[in-house]
């Protein structure tokens, strides 16, 4: 019972960070259908990012590790939505009305650039960052295992629960929101009564980065390593959590994220860590076989 | 006129520096140093300002000529494949007669006959990937799978039952194409971009369990010591094993290392072209131009009596089979194959290669070959900045021509003539 | 009646969530006849195509096809089956086309199973054996036949995206003779056709009937169409059958004229 509660908090926490990279690819896919494959680059931007502008803050006299967090978020927010704004605007805008694989290919392509990128600029080696936050709550003491649920955790969840909570207001309450659904729903139309669906786009792109940025800082604090290719295992998982979840369904990207964590979670603690990946896959292709459209999609009547 | 043109390049130039200004901040001009005790930062901000200056002035100098030669006036190449339909046919014969003599011509050394089989490989996988995702329009991002599973039955049926290679090639593409159909038989019913992700993940599944099991696959060590393939019999090395005899001889020649590399390099070349042939001919087959139409409207095919999961399948698994015989013919080249060569960049590259060379080209894929895999193996000096370069290359190509390089589509059949050869 | 109804549907009843797109529809189409089936938009007439072709599957009711040979139930098989067993072909409202394939081999295409069987699944093609050679011989003569009947002969080589509006209807019914159907089921097939192209449209469709003996189920907006060539009228509107009849009653009929002309903003398609 110790270990189970123990490993839903853990699934829980990598879960929270693979809905916040989920979320990317499924609004990306719902307004323009296409899989934007370098946005698990993007994460992993974030998490160099974020490293440095921790760095650079403590540089900076910043003694408060609080401080130095804080503006590191900010930082890192606002460096990585760039990053996914130049993205869209580089490799996928001018291929907007190109047949179908033209932006996929361009896509993979941007992230094999940005991996280098960072591989070149920053050196291949893994790169530590000492724990900052220590400590947390032993929520139950057993008679050979604790359960504990750290500060650091929390953090996490506090954090997705709060983006969650602001991002889901923009997209139902604001004026942006509306003319991002609308643009989702029918592009043409949009354009017709006045939306600038460019610029919608571009917002996608730089919400997505933006929730994908801070996924990447909480997996520096989380795990305290980071290389440059985390962002293509991380990348393929979330997508996964997407589909899960019904591609297109934000709420649906956030509960295939925390699945995808629960299941690698259960599955490392209960059977063997090796084939952890292999237990994601399945249970996609499970969902898919009786739910083609995912948990949370809607069903797509076929318009003949 | 020209000043308010001026003036519009001056403000994009700007803007653009500023953003790579900014872009390049965190990246370059922060450097994460990880020494002994500590992780600290070293700073070379003249980069920054360096990556600033570049894309400013690109902008400005794209800005300007982009108003001084408008859209319709920006010279195309002229879709060749269209004008002179026999042009392909020529093109085809000529360089697959280059492909022949190139071991025989006088700068070909055994470096260049190497480089030339291992573009061969990524040929003969481009046009098996080429029936999958060109003919019949199935996205499938996991092709190294069946890659690795060719490669693996190969060398698990030499290494364990010392099976020779020309027994075990047709055995790793049934192996190949029967691992297609299971996994194509549960997902293909699923759209197009689902099926891309499945597929990816199956990739990412066999690549897994190639490394954890090690009992049977020897995990992340690999296998080695797999056999070379011999003709007919005569072996390629300078002394022949009990009750076998040498190439060099049988011929009376004196040995050398270059005969196997030449001998492998005709291997390729003949599977190559097989794959070639088998997808020319089979695009005059029903079942070809069904995958065709499949491509361009389900809901037609099936509107016409075509079972579509039947059609996808058949397409799924030949392309799987070309993958398997390719991948055996890998392992017999490379004599070793651990997981490590069956990564989803390897997918990607194949990917990369049928979309390039415009979906369905036969030629198309060849040239793209060349240019993705040929080009930078004269660059492995750069080893470090080749991926760099060869990402670019794939977003730089599709900018330029989003359709491929060879995009015209000939129809297989005409009016009056029957099959036009 | 002595002799059996060509497509006999009974009580079929089409639901979108609490929507009755078709709602206990009943009615029987003759062989070598044409029967429309008209009413204002939204009344459910693709829907039941789709129903008929297979595309949906109908909640409850039952389609019966009588072939020489005993009786079919659609609602039984898969869409592709009842293209290839049931013998049923169609058009679509918005003309689906291989675009990017010649006219010529979207015709072949349409022969697919007779030349899978006449190439052993390809086997035989694949060898060049001259059995394969035959059956595909025949099977362009076959296009050629449809392609004449509906005067695309000359941009037979031509890529089919490439055709005309009007051309492109024209060569999705012939594409659809070329399966060999005792039923066509054509939806909308005047939708954009100028007049000149409407009436060879009606010279075409009664040709079909009187040569090939194949019963035709259309769908139609362009009462002209209906009036001019149909034999048998079924009227649809919000999902159930007001009336049906021969052409000349069915322009009479009260509940029809209150169908279409009650309805102050009908609008067409």
């Amino acid at each position: 019972m110790e270990y189970f509660l123990q490993q839903l908090i853990n699934g829980l926490t990598l879960g929270a960070i693979y809905g916040l990279i989920a979320i990317g690819y499924t609004m990306v896919y719902g307004i323009i259908r296409m899989i934007n494959f370098a946005h698990g680059e993007i994460y992993m931007l974030g998490a160099f990012i974020s490293l440095i502008a921790f760095l650079v803050s403590t540089l900076l006299g910043g003694t408060s590790v609080a401080f130095g967090l804080l503006a590191a978020l900010v930082s890192t927010m606002v460096l990585t939505a760039l990053y996914g704004w130049a993205v869209e605007r580089v490799a996928y805008r001018p291929l907007r009305n190109a047949p179908k694989l033209a932006p996929l290919i361009s896509a993979i392509g941007m992230s094999i650039v940005l991996q280098n990128f960072s591989q070149l600029t920053q050196g291949a080696r893994v790169k530590p960052l000492p724990p900052l936050f220590k400590g947390g709550i032993e929520l139950m003491h057993g008679e050979t295992f604790s359960v504990n649920l750290s500060y650091l955790q929390m953090t996490i969840m506090a954090l997705t629960v709060a983006l969650m909570v602001v991002f889901t207001w923009v997209i139902t309450r604001t004026s942006l929101g509306r003319a991002q659904r609308a643009t989702e729903q029918d592009m043409k139309m949009a354009a017709l009564l006045g939306v600038n669906t460019d610029r919608i786009i571009s917002a996608t792109f730089v919400m997505g980065a933006t929730l994908a940025s801070v996924a990447g800082l909480m997996v520096t604090l989380y795990y305290g390593v980071i290389d440059f290719y985390i962002g293509f295992l991380a990348g393929i998982k979330a997508f996964t959590a997407a589909v899960l979840g019904g591609i297109g369904s934000l709420p649906g990207a956030m509960l295939g994220g925390l699945l995808i964590g629960l299941i690698e979670a259960f599955w490392s603690g209960y059977f063997s860590i090796e084939y952890k990946d292999v237990a994601a896959f399945s249970i996609l292709v499970l969902v898919l076989l009786f739910r083609p459209t995912g948990l949370l999609g809607r069903p797509e009547v076929e318009k003949i | 006129m020209a000043g308010a043109n001026l003036k519009a390049a001056l403000k994009d130039g700007i803007l653009g520096a500023v953003v790579a200004a900014a872009l390049a901040l965190p990246m370059l001009g922060f450097r994460l140093v990880d020494s002994a005790s500590a992780l600290t930062l070293a700073t070379r901000f003249d980069w920054v300002a360096w990556a600033a200056a570049i894309v400013g002035l690109g902008r400005f100098a794209l800005c300007l000529l982009r108003q001084a030669v408008p859209a319709d006036r920006v010279p195309v190449l002229p879709d060749l494949g269209a004008k002179f339909p026999k042009a392909r046919l020529v093109a085809g014969w000529a360089m697959a007669g280059f492909a022949l003599a190139l071991p025989f011509l006088p700068f070909a050394d055994r470096s260049l006959v190497d480089k030339a089989t291992l573009v061969l490989i990524y040929v003969m996988l481009g046009w098996g990937l080429n029936i999958v995702v060109g003919l019949a329009g199935l996205l499938d991002l996991g092709f190294v799978a069946f890659y690795a599973v060719g490669a693996y039955s190969y060398a698990l049926l030499a290494t364990k039952l010392d099976l020779s290679f020309w027994l075990c090639l047709p055995m790793a593409g049934v192996f190949a194409a029967g691992f297609g159909i299971l996994l194509g038989f549960p997902v293909l019913r699923l759209r197009g971009d689902y099926l891309a992700i499945v597929t990816l993940g199956f990739g990412e599944i066999i690549r897994v369990i190639l490394q954890n099991w090690v009992d049977f696959t020897n995990g992340p060590n690999g296998i080695s010591g797999i056999p070379r393939p011999s003709l007919f019999g005569l072996v390629f090395t300078a002394n022949a094993p009990e009750g076998k005899t040498t190439f060099a001889d049988y011929f009376n020649l004196d040995f050398s290392g270059d005969h196997r590399v030449i001998f492998l390099y005709f291997v390729i070349l003949a599977l190559a072209l097989l794959t070639n042939l088998f997808t020319l001919r089979i695009r005059r087959l029903p079942i070809g131009r069904a995958w065709e139409a499949l491509r361009e409207d389900e809901i037609a095919c099936r509107s016409l009596g075509l079972n579509p999961t039947m059609i996808k399948l058949s397409a799924f698994a030949t392309g799987a089979m070309f993958a398997g015989f390719a991948g055996s013919f890998f392992a017999t080249r490379q004599g070793f194959i651990s997981p490590e060569s069956f990564t989803f960049i390897e997918s990607a590259v194949i990917l990369a290669i049928v979309v390039l060379g415009g979906m369905g080209s036969q030629i198309g894929v060849v040239l793209a070959a060349l240019l993705l895999v040929g080009l930078p193996e004269w660059f492995r000096e750069l080893q470090q900045y080749r991926m760099l370069a060869f990402g670019g290359a794939m977003v730089l190509i599709m900018l330029w021509k989003p359709s491929g390089l060879l995009s015209h589509r000939a129809p297989t059949i005409r009016l009056g003539k029957g099959a036009t050869p | 009646m002595s002799t059996l109804p060509l497509l006999d549907v009974e009580h079929v009843t089409m639901r979108f969530g609490g929507l009755f797109a078709v709602n206990d529809l009943s009615f029987t189409a003759q062989p070598k006849a044409i029967t429309a089936v008209i009413g204002p938009n939204g009344a459910g007439k693709t829907t039941l195509f789709n129903c008929i072709t297979g595309f949906y599957k109908p909640q409850i009711g039952r389609m019966t096809l009588n072939h020489a040979d005993g009786p079919v139930l659609l609602e039984r098989l898969d869409d592709y089956d009842i293209a290839a067993k049931a013998r049923v072909a169609r058009t679509f409202q918005n003309i689906r086309l291989f675009a990017r394939m010649s006219v010529l081999e979207n015709l072949i295409v349409a022969q697919h199973h007779k030349l899978m069987r006449a190439s052993a699944f390809s086997l035989a093609g694949l060898l060049g054996l001259s059995r394969y050679s035959k059956a595909e011989k025949l099977a362009v003569d076959k296009a050629r036949h449809w392609l004449d009947r509906v005067g695309l002969l000359d941009l037979a080589d031509e890529d089919a995206g490439s055709l005309p509006y009007g051309s492109q209807r024209r060569l999705e019914i012939a594409r659809a003779m070329c399966t060999d159907p005792v039923l066509l089921c054509l939806d909308e097939p005047a939708a954009g056709l100028n007049p000149k192209e409407s009436l060879e449209l009606n010279s075409l469709l009664t040709g079909i009937r009187d040569e090939m003996g194949i019963g035709l189920l259309l769908i139609e907006h362009d009462m002209s169409v209906v009036m001019e060539i149909s034999d048998w009228v079924v009227v649809l509107d919000y999902g159930s059958k007001i009336a049906e009849g021969a052409p000349a009653l069915i322009k009479d009929d009260p509940a029809v004229i209150h169908a279409y002309l009650g309805e102050p903003d009908e609008s067409e398609a």
